[in-house]
């Protein structure tokens, strides 16, 4: 039952990206593009490109994106409400909790301590997604004519205006955009 | 009358917010504050700030949970689900459109192009996430901290243990390992206590609200930084 997978899949993304935004991706690739075979990874990079250049949390956009792809609307809309589902008893929970007694001290320190693997967990995304743009789906090889050399070029200026001058990642990746049309259109 | 009139505000406010936030996560927080703190004067200053690290640290979309708080603040369990249902309405119906294109959309040349030279951007906003995070964990020079980031990239990357059950288990271990810190402190406390009397235990009380006021700072300081 394919709405039943879609809807489970969401939940335990909703429920384990701890850390909001990027902590979402590493559970998302886990999911749909490993296990259960949704996506490519290209069209999984491509859901990443689109979840940043349009308003609303990456999961939410992810949700309703493979939602669709795999079960037309019912399937974005139930994949959706699965995302949410943890989200909403649990903080819902901590809410009712909050206004009680004003104290949170246990959830501060829990997070600390994950805060540490869930950078790890991004970082693994985040060279994931490094590899597919710099050797496509082939993955990895250490043959250097393999290697996308506009890829790595675009990569370069990007770290550069991210890093240096904190530029606005929208923007960055439509500069990005640009400069992957000139290179693969016109040289 | 007047409680449909809160609730209509609540769904217009979190669905314009939920409109405008470009690539989810931390954004949303100030448009929040300046709407329901300084705007509409639904919240305290104090009590986003507690919300903001709620919403931070439970899962999920941090937007969907600083909804739900908001919302459960004004009106309760409803309250929260109309919060929740205006917030994911406005990337619901985009996406829903983006995805009917998307099929047509890659076939094309120039997309194609476009996208490709995104997937490279995108890589480089995220390993720049990674650095900006990263750098603040090894900031805090707790070995434990290092070993735990180590572990964690090795079972993901090499090994392709699912990130979720990675989560599970290090909440287990950071619940192990809290509940032993605190049982020894707790132990500690009680010891010292025990010799000085209520004199020691008034400071010790005094020494752990300054603790708390520090920790609620630097957290503040840090949501200043990014």
């Amino acid at each position: 039952m394919i709405y039943l997978d879609l809807f489970w899949v969401f939940v335990q993304v909703g429920l384990f990206s701890i850390g909001g935004g990027y902590a979402a991706i590493p559970i998302i690739q886990s999911h749909v593009v490993e296990q259960n075979g949704w996506l490519t990874m290209t069209a999984f990079t491509d859901l990443i490109t689109i979840a940043e250049m349009t308003p609303g949390p990456i999961a939410i956009n992810s949700a309703t994106f493979v939602g669709i792809k795999v079960g037309g609307i019912w399937g974005g809309i139930i994949a959706t409400l699965g995302c949410i589902l943890p989200s909403a008893v649990i903080v819902s929970l901590l809410a009712f909790l909050y206004y009680r007694f004003r104290k949170m001290n246990f959830v501060r320190d829990t997070l600390a301590f994950l805060r540490p693997v869930i950078v790890a967990l991004i970082a693994s995304a985040g060279l994931s997604i490094l590899i597919l743009s710099f050797w496509g789906e082939g993955g990895f090889s250490p043959d250097a004519s393999a290697l996308n050399i506009a890829s790595v070029i675009i990569f370069a200026a990007a770290m550069f205006f991210l890093r240096k001058y904190k530029a606005n990642p929208i923007y960055v990746m439509l500069g990005a955009g640009v400069l992957g049309a000139v290179f693969y259109l016109l040289l | 009358m007047k409680k449909a009139k809160k609730y209509l505000k609540l769904f217009t406010s979190c669905f314009y917010i939920s409109a405008f936030t470009f690539g989810g996560g931390f954004v949303i927080i100030p448009l929040m504050r300046r709407k329901f703190v300084e705007d509409l004067k639904w919240l305290e200053e104090s009590e986003m700030m507690d919300l903001t690290a709620i919403a931070q640290s439970s899962p999920g979309a941090i937007a969907v949970n600083a909804a739900i708080l908001t919302g459960y603040k004004i009106g309760g369990i409803f309250g929260a689900a109309v919060a929740v249902f205006a917030t994911i309405l406005p990337p619901m119906l985009i996406i829903t459109a983006i995805s009917f294109f998307y099929d047509a959309f890659r076939e094309n040349e120039i997309v194609s192009a476009v996208l490709k030279g995104m997937q490279a951007g995108v890589a480089a906003v995220i390993c720049d996430v990674v650095l900006k995070m990263g750098g603040g964990v090894f900031k805090e020079k707790n070995a434990l901290y290092i070993v735990l980031m180590a572990a964690a990239f090795v079972l993901t990357f090499f090994l392709d243990i699912n990130a979720a059950y990675i989560v599970l288990g290090s909440i287990a271990l950071a619940v192990i390992v809290l509940s032993l810190k605190y049982l020894i402190v707790h132990r500690r406390k009680k010891k010292t206590a025990e010799d000085k009397k209520d004199v020691a235990e008034e400071k010790i009380v005094k020494e752990r609200e300054e603790d708390d006021i520090k920790g609620k700072g630097e957290s503040a300081e840090e949501e200043e930084k990014r």
